[in-house]
């Protein structure tokens, strides 16, 4: 595939979304609550970090795009870089991403454009991540009284980066590539089909849809213009320390 | 096991006399005598029973304490491949830990119940995971070194006389092979790197070395309960059998690697056939497995917490089974997960993460069950 510009700038907002996700949830190993969710979240950490060696390779050296770039060069979602939080927030976490990503994947993986290749396997992928999601969702929110606590609070709190993936952003639509079908991607449609399908999930688990904005004041389609939250900086820091203190390094 | 299995099928009856007793002892004598398997509705004295507990259970706590020194290095990997071997291997990791909770399920024992030993220090894990990995390097170094004792250690249980621990070992073996291929294959690109990495190797290496020959455990003459495990066909090896077989194993791989192993006494013996090595501080061993090694507390807090921080999780999650599917069973320990059905023990997406995954997204489909 070619790498125009717009096609690049699509490579690095998906491949950051999914390497930084799975940067977020491999800090889980050794800490979840279950050990089938040790298993469960490891896997859909290389899930998604697999998506994002082949999304980042298609546009340049996975690792110096990894480990060297700063942080405004991050194109990634600002929802995929919050902390963990407890088992709530990540899951909370998981059931807004994952609903985003597979609806995307699935509508790339029809269009049969620049990505559809890719996309039509990660589909399958990400569509096990939402399914996990929303069992647990179900569990949580329809458990004991202290996970419906818990888990309304993580759906709210992270309410206000939901209105950010459906933002269309310069260069990303055309990039996603759904030429052949002479369409580009319908993100109102997209948003709408996430909208109901994540309030369905709420209601099922007796949580309430939350009420507040979906984006701040400054918050929309800002990770993808690579603008982050503070938290992001740190996990970069860690993240790129031993790769940067070696350069020219193969490991 | 057939023959026992039909006369005993609930294990020693109640009331049964000396003389079935006997009966059963030697017809269980014989079996092990002849190679056979032991399964689990097969009838077994209660010290065998409870000896497979204590080894089982000690090995399934050593698979998830394990986690810990690795996953300290999952977010620092220096490069995305390696990022996802590491996290595939802690992933098998707890994958094994499944399997032997499993297995120890079959003797009578829940896993709850083991997990309290282990929480409250009833039960032991393996020492080495209370020393600490400093450097990337030493990620290398427990792939080539621990994983290297562990499956010198576990190959002959493959051969152990209690059937679901043989089977269960089975599988651990080869995915205990990748990790140690990938340790040494990771070492080697260190040693072959620049300076500070093959000083990174050579340091690790260093730390590592006599803590893993300690992971044979105690020598013959000291070791509680060798010879009882050999007598049932547990154990296969001697200790001091085994940690022979490793040294000689390991000395070529650490030449072939560009790395020194720290021991002046290492020397080819020709008249023996073997490797001699120096003499193991046994004292230290003796004090780490009493408590004071540079890590204990810290592994042990680490498991302590995530069970604590977790237990609001499972409670959720057997509230909503017996919510929404009374009369079934609810598992409070390991609620039924949607992850359940991919995530258990056949279907560790390991092999699929172990390679270069440059290639393809569809690895992960491998195995998956829905």
């Amino acid at each position: 595939m070619s790498t125009v510009p717009a096609t690049r700038s699509a490579a690095l907002a998906l491949g950051d979304d999914a390497l930084i996700l799975s940067h977020r949830l491999g800090q889980w190993a050794g800490h979840a609550p279950v050990l089938e969710e040790e298993v469960a979240l490891a896997n859909i950490a290389l899930d998604l970090l697999g998506q994002a060696r082949i999304l980042l390779s298609l546009v340049g050296d996975e690792d110096e795009l990894a480990y060297r770039r700063e942080e405004r060069a991050f194109r990634n979602l600002q929802v995929v870089e919050q902390p963990n939080g407890d088992f709530a927030h990540t899951l909370a976490r998981q059931l807004y991403f994952s609903t985003y990503q597979h609806l995307l994947y699935a509508r790339l993986a029809a269009g049969g454009g620049a990505f559809a290749p890719l996309a039509a396997k990660a589909v399958k992928e990400t569509a096990y991540h939402r399914d996990h999601a929303e069992q647990w969702t179900l569990r949580l929110g329809d458990g004991t009284t202290e996970s419906h606590d818990r888990m309304q609070r993580a759906v709210d709190a992270l309410w206000r980066f939901t209105g950010e993936p459906f933002q269309p952003v310069e260069g990303l639509d055309a990039g996603l590539g759904t030429e052949a079908d002479g369409q580009g991607v319908d993100w109102q449609q997209l948003e709408s089909d996430w909208l109901a399908s994540v309030s369905g999930v709420l209601e099922r688990a007796t949580l309430a849809v939350p009420q507040g904005p979906r984006t701040g004041a400054w918050a929309a389609g800002a990770g993808r213009q690579g603008l982050h939250t503070e938290p992001f900086g740190l996990m970069l820091a860690e993240m790129q320390h031993l790769h940067r203190s070696h350069p020219g390094a193969t490991w | 096991m057939t023959a026992l299995t039909h006369a005993t099928a609930a294990h020693t009856p109640n009331g049964a006399g000396a003389q079935d007793e006997a009966a059963y002892q030697e017809a269980f004598d014989a079996a092990v005598a002849a190679d056979e398997r032991i399964e689990p509705r097969d009838w077994m004295p209660d010290a065998y029973r409870a000896s497979l507990v204590r080894q089982i259970a000690q090995h399934a706590h050593s698979e998830i304490i394990g986690m810990q020194p690795e996953s300290n290095w999952i977010t620092r990997a220096p490069s995305l491949r390696r990022k996802a071997i590491l996290m595939a291997k802690v992933q098998d990791e707890a994958g094994h830990g499944l399997y032997l909770y499993s297995a120890a399920e079959t003797l009578g024992t829940s896993r709850e119940e083991l997990l309290d030993k282990l929480h409250s220090g009833r039960q032991k894990y393996s020492s080495i995971f209370n020393y600490p990995t400093l450097t990337w390097a030493d990620v290398g170094a427990i792939g080539w070194l621990v994983d290297g004792a562990a499956i010198t250690n576990q190959v002959p249980i493959c051969r152990c006389s209690y059937g679901p621990y043989a089977r269960a070992m089975v599988r651990i073996c080869k995915e205990e092979s990748f990790h140690q291929r990938q340790g040494y294959e990771s070492l080697l690109a260190l040693s072959h790197g620049t300076p500070e990495q093959h000083a990174m190797a050579q340091d690790a290496v260093n730390r590592w070395w006599w803590p893993s020959l300690m992971m044979f455990g105690p020598p013959d003459d000291e070791s509680a309960h060798s010879a009882q495990s050999m007598a049932w066909k547990i154990k296969r090896h001697s200790n001091d059998e085994l940690r022979q077989r490793f040294v000689d194993i390991a000395v070529p791989q650490a030449e072939s690697l560009g790395l020194t192993l720290p021991d002046p006494d290492l020397r080819w013996n020709e008249e023996r056939g073997h490797y001699d090595f120096g003499a193991i501080d046994w004292a230290e061993f003796r004090d780490v497995l009493k408590g004071n090694g540079p890590c204990n507390e810290q592994r042990l807090s680490q498991r302590r917490r995530a069970h604590e921080e977790g237990a609001w999780v499972r409670d959720a999650a057997a509230a909503y089974a017996s919510k929404h599917h009374p009369g079934s069973s609810t598992r409070g320990t390991h609620p039924g997960t949607p992850s359940d059905a991919r995530t258990g023990p056949s279907d560790t997406r390991t092999d699929s993460s172990r390679d270069d995954r440059h290639t393809s997204t569809t690895d992960s489909d491998r195995g998956r069950t829905v």
